[in-house]
C-alpha cells in the first residue's frame, strides 16, 4: 500500500491539476507542495517498515497486463530502489518550493510535468517487469524535455532537443534487448504459452540458473549498458549533461543531478549486474577505465569552467564517475559506496545546483567574475553553500566522504577489476575536486565586494531556509552515522555480489589473489 | 574516569555549536569569549584528571572507548571509538592546554573584530577536529580528524576574507586558504592510499589490530615492499599537513589568518599532526628502515632550507613560519632515525615555545597597528616590555640555551642523529641550528632593539591588555622550564634510572617499535642509562654553536645602519635573491604544474575534446541525419504520376524475380 501511494499520488495530483484554472496560481503550489510531501511521508512509511534483513523484493504488487507479452503491471522494492525511491521523495517536496521563484510562466503545465515527472522517476525504481521499466524509462523523457525547452535557459531547444535524442538513442539499443531477452527466456527456457515474458523476478530466477551463451548475453550487456551510460552519464556519452544542466531552470537542474543520473546507474545493477553478471565481470574493467577517465576529466574541465552551473554540471561527470566505479568493482563496499554515493551526490550536488540558483535569481548571470565577496551581504548563503561544497569536495563527517572513500575502497580490493591503478587514478580526483570547488567558491563568496551589483543583494529568505535546512541535516546523517542508510542496501548487495563470486572463471587472478591474501593472513596469524 | 574521554572533544563541539548557531544574537563579546574559552578548558581539565588517573592507577595497556559504529559494510567495520594511551594523553594535554591559553589570548587580539563569534566557534571546532585527530583509535577517525583541522585551517586562513594578502600567484587572503586546503589535498591522496592498502592487507583500520598483526609478523613484514610502500604513502600525508619538501609551500602563506590562528593550528598543534601519525604508527615506520631514511632526509633538508630562507625574510611572521617549518624538520629528523620520543618532546617543547612566538608576534602587531615588517619596526623593548621579556625568553629556548626547553629536546635529537651514525644529517642539522640562532636573535634585535624605525609622531606603540600579556607568561615559563621532564641520563643520572621522565613515560608507546630496531640488529642508539663522552662533547658544541649565532645576530644588527647584513645581500646578490624568494619554488610548481594542466583542461579537453570530437560526433550525426533525408526528400514528390511510374517499374522488378529467380 505504501509503495502505490507513493508511486501514484504525484500522478493523481498532477490529474487533478489538469482541472484547476491556470490563474489560481498559489493553489497550484501549495497543492502540489503537500501532495509531494504526502508522498515523501508515505514513503518514509515504506522505508520504516521494510525489512532489511531481507534481500528479496518487498511491497511486491502484480496486476497482470497484456497476457501475450507476459507483461504486468509489477512493482516492488529491495534495499537499493528503497533508498532511491527515498531520495526521489525526499528532492520533490524541495524542487517545489524551490520552483516556487524559479517559475514564474505556465505554472500550471509546469506542476503538472513535475509531478508527472516523479510519477515516472519512482515508477522507474519500483518496476519489477521489463515492458513497464520501459515505459517508465521512455515516459521520464518527455515532461523533462518540456521543463528544459519551455522555461529553460537562452540555449534551451538545443539543450532539450540533445538530451532527448542523446538518451532515446540509447533507450532503443535497450529496447532490442529487452525483446531479445523475453523471447529467449519466455521462449527458449521456459516455452511459455506466448513465447514471451517481461516479468524481472522471473527472467531473473531463470537466468540464475541458466546462464546466456557469452557471445549472445554480452551483446545483450552492452545494449542494456548503452542506454544507462547515456544517463549516467559515462563519458564520453555525457555531453548531454552540460547543456541540459546548464540551460535547465533550477529546479530542473536540480532533477537532473538529484534523480535522473540515478535512474543510469540503478539500472547498471538492477539489470546489468543482476542479469548478466558474467558480462559485468568481463567488462567490469573497460567500463572502470572509462568511469576513471570520467573522474579526472570531468574534474579538470570543470576546473576551467567560467560559467558556474555548467561548472557543477562537469562535476556531476566526475562524481557519477566514482559511482560507476564503485558498482563495477563489484564489491560489497564498492557497491554499497556507489548506492550511498548517488544518494549524496543527489544531495550535494542538488544543493549546489539550488545555490546557484538562489544567486542566480538575484542576479541574473551565471558568470563567476560577476560575483565575489559574497559572504558579506549574504552570510547565511554562504554558509549553506559552502556547506554543500565541502560535502561535494568530499569532507569526512560530511555525507561525499562516505561514498566516494567506499567506491574507492571497493575498487581497490576489487579481484575484478584487479589492478591499484583504478583506485589511484580516481583517488587523484579527490585532489581536483578541491582545486575546482574551492576555486569557484573563492571567487563567488570571499574576496573584496568590488561589483556595485552585488552591494544590495539579500541574504536567503525563509522559503530558501525551509529548503535548505533538511537538506543539510541529511547530509550530516550520512556522513556521521552512515549505516542507518547502508542496513538497507547491504542484504540486496551482498546479493549481488555473491552471484558474482559464483563465477570463479573469468579472472584466474581472483582465485590467484585470494589464495595470496590467505597465504598472508595466515603468516600474519 | 578515562571511559569518560568523549568529553574532551565534546566540550569543544558544543563550543561550535553554540557559537555557530547563536553567536550572531549574542551582542556581548563577553559572553561568546567566555563559551569559547569555557568549552576548550574544561576540555582541558577532563584531560588533565584523565592524566592523573591514568598515572595513579598505572595502566599500561591503550584503553578503547567505542561510541558507535560509523561506516561499516561488508567487510569493513570502523567505529567511532576513542583510544587513551600516554601517546594520547600527551597531545590531547598539548592541544587542549596551549590551545585554551591561545583562546584566552584571543579574547584580546580579537577584540573589535566583525567576526568576533565566527572567530571562536572556528577554533573551538578546531580543537574538536584536532582532538579527533589524536584520540582515534583508527586510521579513519584520525583521518576525519586531519581532514578537519584541514577545514579549520582553511575558514581561519581565509578568516578575513576580503583583506588583500601577497605571495605568489596569491592576491586575497582566501587565495592562501585555497593555495594550504588544496596542498595537504595532496598529502591526504597519499593518506587514502595508504589506508587502502592498509584494509586490503590486514583487514582492518584499528592501530591497536594492526599493531598485533605486525608485532606477530616482524621477520616476514621487516623490509618489505608492503610495508614501505604503505609507510611512504602515509609520510606523503606528513608531508602535506606539516609542510615539509615538497609540499612546504602552503605553511608560509597561511600566515594570511589572524596571528592566534598562526599560533594555534600553524605552530603549536595541527602542523605537528605529520608527527603524531609517524609516533602513533611507529612499529609502522620500524618495520620500513628505507621509509624511515626517507623521512630523515627529507626532515633534515626541509629543516636546511628553512631555516636559510627565514634568514632573509622582513615580514615577522614569515621568519616565524619558516622558523616552523625548519623545527618541524628537526622533529621528522628524529622519528626518521628511530628517536621517536625526542621527535614528540620537541613537539611539546615547541608547542611552548612557537606558540609563544607566534603570540607574542601578534602583540607586537596589535601595538604597532597591524604591522608586521621588521624593517618598520625597533626599539620596541621600552614600549612593551612584558611582551620583550616573553619574546626573549622563547628565543632563548629556540635557540638551545640552556637549560631552556628548547635546549634539552633539540640536543636529544641532535644527539640521537649523531649516535645512528648519520653524521651528514648530523652536519646539515647542526648548521641549521645555527641558522636557527641567528634568524631568531636578528628578529628579536631589529624588533626590539635600536632605534624606532617608524613615525613615533603618529604610531604610538603600546603593551597589550592583561589577557594577552598573562598567557603570554604562562607560555613563557613553560618555554623555560618544560624541558626538565626530559633531562638527559648524561644530566641527570644523579637522579636516578629516569631522569628522563617523558621518555620513560612514552616508553609503552614505543617498545614494539623499539623491539623491531633490536631484532633487524640496527643498534641504533647506545645502550640508554649510559653516560658517553660524546655526548658532553656535542652538547657543548650545540650551545657553543647556537651562541654564535646570536652574538654574529647581535653584531650584524646592533649596527642601525645594518652596514654588514647589507653588504653581504649586496655582494651574494643572486643567493639573497634566491632566498628571499624561497627558492622559487612556488613559481616552478606554477609552471611546471599548475600552468600546463589547466591549459590542457581549458584548451586540450574542453574545447577540442569535448566541444569539437564529441559534440562534433553527435551534432555531426544529427546534421548527417538532416542532409540524408533532404536528399530522400526529394523522392516524395507528391505527384501521382511519379509515384504510378515507380510502382510500375517495381512491380516489374518483383515479377522478374519470382519468376526467374534471380
Amino acid at each position: 500500500m505504501e509503495l502505490l501511494l507513493t508511486l501514484f499520488l504525484p500522478l493523481g495530483a498532477s490529474i487533478v491539476l489538469l482541472f484547476v484554472r491556470r490563474h489560481r496560481i498559489n493553489f497550484l503550489k501549495y497543492f502540489s507542495l503537500v501532495v509531494s510531501l504526502i508522498t515523501f511521508i508515505t514513503s518514509v512509511f515504506m522505508l520504516v517498515k521494510y525489512d532489511f534483513s531481507k534481500a528479496n523484493f518487498q511491497y511486491f504488487y502484480e496486476v497482470t497486463w497484456i497476457d501475450q507479452l507476459d507483461a504486468g503491471f509489477r512493482i516492488g522494492v529491495d534495499g537499493i530502489s528503497v533508498l532511491l525511491v527515498l531520495l526521489t521523495t525526499f528532492i520533490s517536496p524541495i524542487t517545489i518550493v524551490s520552483s516556487f521563484s524559479a517559475i514564474e510562466k505556465r505554472e500550471k503545465e509546469y506542476y503538472i510535468l513535475l509531478l508527472l515527472l516523479q510519477f515516472a522517476m519512482t515508477g522507474v525504481f519500483v518496476a519489477l517487469d521489463l515492458f513497464l521499466f520501459y515505459i517508465f524509462w521512455e515516459l521520464v523523457l518527455i515532461p523533462m524535455y518540456f521543463i528544459i525547452g519551455l522555461w529553460g535557459g537562452k540555449n534551451r531547444i538545443y539543450a532539450s532537443v540533445k538530451f532527448f535524442i542523446y538518451t532515446v538513442v540509447g533507450s532503443l539499443f535497450m529496447l532490442v534487448a529487452i525483446v531479445w531477452l523475453g523471447l529467449y527466456v519466455g521462449g527458449n527456457i521456459l516455452n511459455l504459452s506466448y513465447g514471451f515474458t517481461s516479468n524481472f523476478i522471473k527472467i531473473k530466477e531463470t537466468l540464475d540458473l541458466h546462464q546466456i551463451p557469452f557471445d549472445i548475453e554480452k551483446w545483450l550487456f552492452l545494449a542494456f549498458a548503452l542506454s544507462f551510460c547515456i544517463k549516467v552519464p559515462l563519458f564520453p556519452l555525457h555531453t548531454w549533461l552540460p547543456d541540459a544542466h546548464t540551460e535547465a531552470p533550477t529546479p530542473g537542474s536540480v532533477i537532473l543531478a538529484g534523480i535522473l543520473l540515478k535512474l543510469g546507474t540503478y539500472g547498471l545493477i538492477r539489470f546489468n549486474l543482476e542479469l548478466f553478471t558474467f558480462s559485468s565481470i568481463y567488462y567490469a574493467p573497460y567500463i572502470s577505465v572509462l568511469a576513471v577517465i570520467g573522474i579526472v576529466y570531468g574534474a579538470l574541465v570543470s576546473a576551467v569552467q567560467t560559467d558556474v552551473k555548467r561548472l557543477v554540471a562537469f562535476s556531476s561527470v566526475s562524481h557519477l564517475g566514482f559511482v560507476v566505479l564503485g558498482i563495477f568493482s563489484i564489491t560489497v563496499e564498492g557497491m554499497q559506496g556507489a548506492i550511498i554515493q548517488m544518494v549524496n551526490h543527489g544531495l550535494s550536488t542538488g544543493m549546489l545546483f539550488l545555490a546557484v540558483g538562489i544567486l542566480y535569481e538575484r542576479r541574473h548571470t551565471r558568470e563567476i567574475a560577476e560575483y565575489g565577496g559574497i559572504a558579506r551581504v549574504m552570510p547565511a548563503f554562504s554558509v549553506f553553500f559552502g556547506i554543500a561544497m565541502l560535502a561535494s569536495v568530499g569532507l569526512p563527517g560530511l555525507n561525499g566522504f562516505v561514498g566516494e572513500f567506499l567506491s574507492l575502497l571497493g575498487a581497490f580490493k576489487s579481484p575484478v577489476l584487479n589492478s591499484y591503478w583504478f583506485t589511484i587514478f580516481a583517488a587523484t580526483g579527490v585532489i581536483f575536486a578541491a582545486v575546482y570547488l574551492l576555486t569557484m567558491f573563492q571567487k563567488v563568496v570571499f574576496g573584496p565586494l568590488t561589483n556595485p551589483a552585488n552591494h544590495n543583494l539579500k541574504d536567503i529568505n525563509k522559503r530558501e531556509w525551509l529548503y535548505l535546512v533538511p537538506i543539510v541535516l541529511l547530509m550530516f546523517w550520512i556522513g556521521l552515522y552512515p549505516k542507518f542508510f547502508l542496513n538497507y542496501s547491504e542484504a540486496s548487495v551482498q546479493k549481488v555480489v555473491q552471484k558474482a563470486y559464483n563465477y570463479k572463471l573469468p579472472t584466474q587472478t581472483q582465485i590467484e589473489l585470494s589464495k595470496y591474501w590467505n597465504s598472508k593472513k595466515s603468516k600474519l596469524k | 574516569m578515562i571511559s569518560y574521554i568523549y568529553l574532551v572533544p565534546l566540550f569543544p563541539l558544543v563550543g561550535f555549536v553554540a557559537l555557530g548557531l547563536l553567536g550572531k544574537f549574542i551582542k556581548k563579546e563577553v559572553i561568546i569569549g567566555s563559551i569559547g574559552n569555557v568549552s576548550v578548558f574544561l576540555s582541558f581539565l577532563v584531560s588533565c584528571f584523565i592524566f592523573f588517573e591514568w598515572i595513579s592507577k598505572g595502566y599500561e595497556d591503550p584503553v578503547v572507548v567505542t561510541l558507535f559504529p560509523w561506516i561499516s559494510t561488508g567487510e569493513f567495520d570502523v567505529n567511532w571509538a576513542y583510544q587513551v594511551d600516554q601517546l594520547s594523553i600527551t597531545f590531547s594535554l598539548i592541544v587542549t592546554g596551549v590551545g585554551f591559553l591561545i583562546h584566552l589570548y584571543s579574547i584580546g587580539y580579537m577584540h573589535g573584530d566583525r567576526g568576533f563569534y565566527r572567530f571562536f566557534a572556528y577554533m573551538n571546532l578546531f580543537i574538536f577536529m584536532m582532538l579527533n585527530l589524536v584520540l582515534a583509535n583508527s586510521f579513519l577517525v584520525t583521518f576525519l580528524g586531519w581532514e578537519g583541522v584541514g577545514l579549520c585551517s582553511y575558514l581561519l586562513i581565509g578568516f578575513w576574507y576580503d583583506r588583500k594578502f601577497e605571495g605568489v600567484r596569491i592576491q586575497w587572503t582566501g587565495d592562501a586558504a585555497n593555495k594550504a586546503f588544496i596542498v595537504n589535498r595532496i598529502g591526504d591522496f597519499g593518506f587514502l592510499l595508504a589506508m587502502f592498502l592498509l584494509f586490503v592487507n590486514f583487514q582492518t583500520l584499528n592501530y591497536s589490530q594492526i599493531n598485533e598483526f605486525l608485532s606477530n609478523s616482524y621477520s616476514t613484514l621487516y623490509n618489505s615492499t608492503l610495508i614501505t610502500t604503505i609507510t611512504l604513502l602515509l609520510f606523503l600525508g606528513c608531508t602535506g599537513k606539516s609542510a615539509q619538501i615538497p609540499l612546504a609551500v602552503w605553511l608560509p602563506d597561511a600566515m594570511a589568518g589572524p596571528t592566534p590562528v598562526s599560533a594555534l593550528i600553524h605552530a603549536a598543534t595541527m602542523v605537528t599532526s605529520g608527527i603524531f601519525l609517524i609516533a602513533r604508527n611507529a612499529t609502522l615506520f620500524a618495520l620500513a628502515p628505507n621509509t624511515l631514511i626517507v623521512v630523515a632526509i627529507v626532515g633534515t633538508l626541509t629543516a636546511f632550507f628553512a631555516a636559510t630562507i627565514g634568514i632573509v625574510q622582513n615580514d615577522i611572521k614569515k621568519v616565524l613560519a619558516y622558523s616552523t617549518v625548519s623545527q618541524l624538520g628537526f622533529m621528522f629528523a628524529a622519528l626518521g632515525v628511530g628517536a621517536f620520543t625526542a621527535g614528540v618532546f620537541h613537539v611539546m617543547t615547541h608547542a611552548f615555545f612557537k606558540g609563544l612566538l607566534f603570540l607574542a608576534a601578534g602583540s607586537v602587531i596589535h601595538g604597532m597597528h597591524e604591522e608586521q615588517n621588521i624593517k618598520r619596526m625597533g626599539g620596541l623593548k621600552n614600549y612593551m616590555p612584558k611582551t620583550y621579556l616573553t619574546f626573549f625568553i622563547a628565543t632563548l629556548a629556540i635557540a638551545g640555551i640552556p637549560f631552556f626547553s628548547g635546549f634539552f629536546s633539540k640536543d636529544e635529537i641532535l644527539w640521537k642523529v649523531f649516535s645512528s651514525g648519520n653524521t651528514i644529517l648530523w652536519i646539515i642539522l647542526v648548521i641549521s641550528a645555527f641558522f636557527t640562532a641567528f634568524y631568531m636573535y636578528r628578529l628579536l634585535m631589529l624588533v626590539f632593539f635600536g632605534k624606532e624605525r617608524f613615525d613615533i609622531h603618529h604610531l604610538h606603540p603600546h603593551e597589550s591588555p592583561k589577557i594577552m600579556t598573562i598567557p603570554l607568561q604562562i607560555l613563557a615559563l613553560l618555554s623555560a622550564i618544560g624541558g626538565f621532564v626530559g633531562i638527559p641520563y648524561a644530566l641527570g643520572f644523579w637522579l636516578g634510572k629516569h631522569s628522563n621522565l617523558f621518555e620513560h613515560w612514552l616508553e609503552p608507546i614505543f617498545a614494539n617499535a623499539n623491539k623491531v630496531f633490536v631484532l633487524s640488529s640496527v643498534h641504533r642508539f647506545h645502550l640508554p642509562n649510559q653516560v658517553h663522552f660524546e655526548e658532553y662533547f656535542l652538547m657543548v658544541l650545540s650551545v657553543v654553536v647556537a651562541l654564535v649565532g646570536i652574538l654574529l645576530a647581535a653584531k650584524f644588527y646592533s649596527d642601525e645602519e645594518l652596514s654588514i647584513p647589507k653588504k653581504i645581500s649586496t655582494n651574494f646578490k643572486s643567493l639573497y635573491l634566491l632566498l628571499y624568494h624561497k627558492y622559487r619554488v612556488d613559481e616552478i610548481y606554477f609552471y611546471f604544474i599548475v600552468d600546463p594542466l589547466i591549459f590542457i583542461s581549458n584548451k586540450l579537453l574542453w574545447k577540442i575534446v569535448d566541444s569539437k570530437i564529441i559534440d562534433g560526433i553527435v551534432n555531426g550525426s544529427a546534421t548527417f541525419t538532416v542532409k540524408i533525408s533532404e536528399i530522400l526528400r526529394r523522392i516524395q514528390t507528391g505527384l501521382a504520376q511519379n509515384y504510378a511510374l515507380v510502382m510500375f517499374f517495381g512491380t516489374i522488378l518483383f515479377l522478374l524475380w519470382v519468376l526467374v529467380g534471380f
